[in-house]
């Protein structure tokens, strides 16, 4: 019987996502363009998912049955391809061809290039609307799969998300989960600045979702809410994820410059070092 | 007159244009109607295929698909870009979305969706388009899908078909449902005459000579075949003889049946009530200007917007009329 599911304890996915932190930072730095701290933002976040909560096998991609997992916010796409190395879906050493002409790793999520990617993304605002398509699907056909779909709070401002959001709940799909990647920043500025939008709960509840607030670094709260979101219900769940941009790297934290800038090789060097210590206490 | 030679016509067709009455008596239909006849049919045979609604369901009679397999129907509301994605994950998993609507929105409001969730990774999404061109003369220039054939053109992996008639487009909806990959149906939303006989030999890619003619072509597309047949008939009046084509496959474009026609006839016309940037008039006069470059007239709209009236009104206002193209093709002649 293939294994479907790492179920990594909770220490263990704390260790992995410090991999994957390191790998999103050498991937980035080697192809001196990409987006890092969004990406760091939603690392437990997918750690969780790809080595505990999701029932997947890395050797069948295309498994019929397997759970779905969209990454809206395709920019953060390093974490992905890092958790999909990291898993087995293909070998680690393409992670070294970020953006590079002829890599199976674009500059944004490309399902036709790379294993393991359900869904092309890239243009914000898709993802939540692809995923409800999946989920529709899924109950259509008797399928058990569950459809997963990090979206960036930024990426809420795309009025097509809300008409996913308003969609969803008219379906009663408890097949679907929205992860809101709240790290509070965005290309330009703070999201509060450039445009509101809080009340995030508050507008998720009032769409028709089951809504849980989570802080997405707490590992073992992002599992337990993950798990809990699993459980067969008859309404879609929204989980807020309080989350820090660039976490783990302490320079770039908070910082909405390190949104889409590549770090040197010394600064490269700096965040492997303290990503490393970190995990070691 | 007993000498011309017309292809896969019914015969009251053929009877009708020579009485010049093709295009105001006689059996047809919105092409939008056959599409959801089409659908039916498709459904009880093919349980992958479902529809997806933007509530014009009651427009484009979508209504008899959800009512014949409710649980395969998915009305989103007025949401195209909700519906078009949700099509794209929906072909992720095997099912064959048929995603309706009316062009204006489908190309305009969705066309991110379009094109980076459908056609980008080259999903089994088919866009079922009603309004297309200038077809809803009445409702005026917000609903007349006049780009729709260009904008849909320009995007990677996109196939791009627009029947003439009842069985063209019935034909188009079956082959979209084999075709592997995105195809966009583009349909009337006024009715067009029902030209074509059960032998019509439909296939994505391949255009149809109707009418034989040696003295220049035309080659239209959807709602303007009809009108290019009358215009035909026009010429014929006169003593001039020309080719019809129906190029009901924008794209891929059947690029050798057009340069053979280019060549036996030394002039050409095209047709379309699509704006004359990049639809079809564009995809002909490229292919001629780099492999055989003859004398060339574009019939369609001109820079800018239409106005509400009847659709045969707007034809004649905007310079699309049979008429339109028969000086159109006296024109080409007059320069070959």
């Amino acid at each position: 019987m293939t294994e479907l599911s790492a179920l990594m304890s909770v220490d263990e996915l704390k260790t992995m996502a410090a991999t994957i932190r390191c790998d999103i930072i050498e991937m980035i730095c080697n192809a001196q363009a990409g987006h890092p701290g969004g990406s760091l933002s939603a690392t437990d976040i997918v750690t969780a998912l790809y080595f505990r909560v999701m029932r997947i096998d890395p050797a069948r991609p295309d498994w019929p049955e397997r759970d779905r997992f969209i990454l809206s916010k395709g920019h953060a796409c390093p974490v992905w391809y890092s958790a999909l190395a990291e898993r087995g879906y293909f070998d680690k050493a393409h992670l070294g061809t970020l953006r590079q002409l002829n890599s199976i790793l674009q500059g944004h999520p490309d399902m036709r290039k790379t294993p393991g990617i359900d869904m092309t993304a890239g243009s914000l605002g898709h993802g939540l609307s692809a995923g409800l398509g999946m989920a529709l699907s899924g109950r259509l056909r008797h399928r058990d799969y569950h459809v997963w779909v990090v979206v960036g709070d930024g990426e809420v401002q795309e009025g097509s998300v809300w008409e996913a959001a308003m969609a969803a709940p008219k379906w009663k799909l408890g097949n679907l989960t929205v992860i809101v990647d709240r790290n509070r920043l965005q290309n330009d500025a703070c999201v509060s600045e450039v445009m509101p939008v809080a009340p995030l709960a508050d507008k998720w509840k009032a769409f028709g979702w089951h809504v849980v607030e989570m802080d997405g670094h707490d590992m073992a709260a992002v599992v337990a809410a993950l798990e809990a979101a699993r459980v067969a219900r008859e309404q879609p769940v929204a989980i807020i994820a309080h989350t820090v941009k660039g976490k783990g790297v302490s320079y770039m934290e908070g910082q909405a410059e390190w949104h889409g800038r590549a770090p040197c090789e010394e600064e490269a060097a700096c965040a492997l070092d303290e990503i490393r210590r970190c995990a070691c206490e | 007159m007993s000498s011309v030679t017309y292809h896969h016509l019914r015969s009251d067709v053929i009877e009708r244009l020579q009485a010049g009455t093709l295009l105001t008596e006689g059996p047809g239909q919105a092409t939008r109607y056959a599409y959801a006849e089409a659908i039916v049919e498709l459904g009880a045979r093919n349980p992958g295929v479902v529809v997806l609604d933007a509530d014009v369901s009651k427009s484009l009679r979508t209504t008899a698909f959800a009512e014949a397999f409710p649980d395969r129907s998915f009305n989103f509301g007025i949401a195209e870009q909700n519906m078009i994605a949700a099509a794209a994950g929906m072909a992720t998993t095997g099912l064959i979305p048929f995603a309706s609507g009316y062009a204006v929105f489908l190309t305009m409001r969705a066309l991110d969706q379009v094109r980076n969730s459908v056609h980008y990774p080259r999903l089994n999404v088919k866009i079922a388009s009603s309004h297309g061109g200038i077809t809803p003369g009445p409702d005026g220039p917000t609903h007349q899908g006049q780009e729709d054939l260009s904008l849909m053109r320009a995007i990677g992996n996109s196939t791009v078909v627009a029947g003439a008639d009842t069985l063209s487009t019935k034909l188009a909806t079956w082959a979209a449902a084999e075709w592997e990959g995105p195809v966009y149906l583009s349909f009337t939303r006024d009715p067009v005459p029902d030209l074509y006989a059960p032998s019509y030999p439909f296939e994505i890619g391949r255009a149809i000579t109707l009418r034989e003619g040696n003295d220049a072509t035309i080659v239209a597309i959807r709602d303007m075949v009809s009108q290019s047949l009358v215009a035909a008939q026009m010429l014929a009046d006169q003593g001039i003889d020309v080719q019809v084509i129906d190029c009901h496959t924008l794209k891929p474009l059947d690029e050798a049946t057009i340069l053979e026609a280019a060549r036996a006839t030394g002039a050409v016309v095209t047709a379309e009530s699509n704006v004359l940037m990049g639809g079809l008039g564009s995809a002909v006069a490229e292919l001629l200007v780099e492999n055989h470059p003859v004398p060339m007239m574009r019939i369609g709209m001109r820079d800018g917007f239409a106005e509400s009236g009847p659709y045969a009104s707007i034809l004649d206002k905007y310079g699309m009329s049979a008429a339109h193209i028969a000086a159109a093709v006296e024109r080409v002649i007059a320069r070959r």
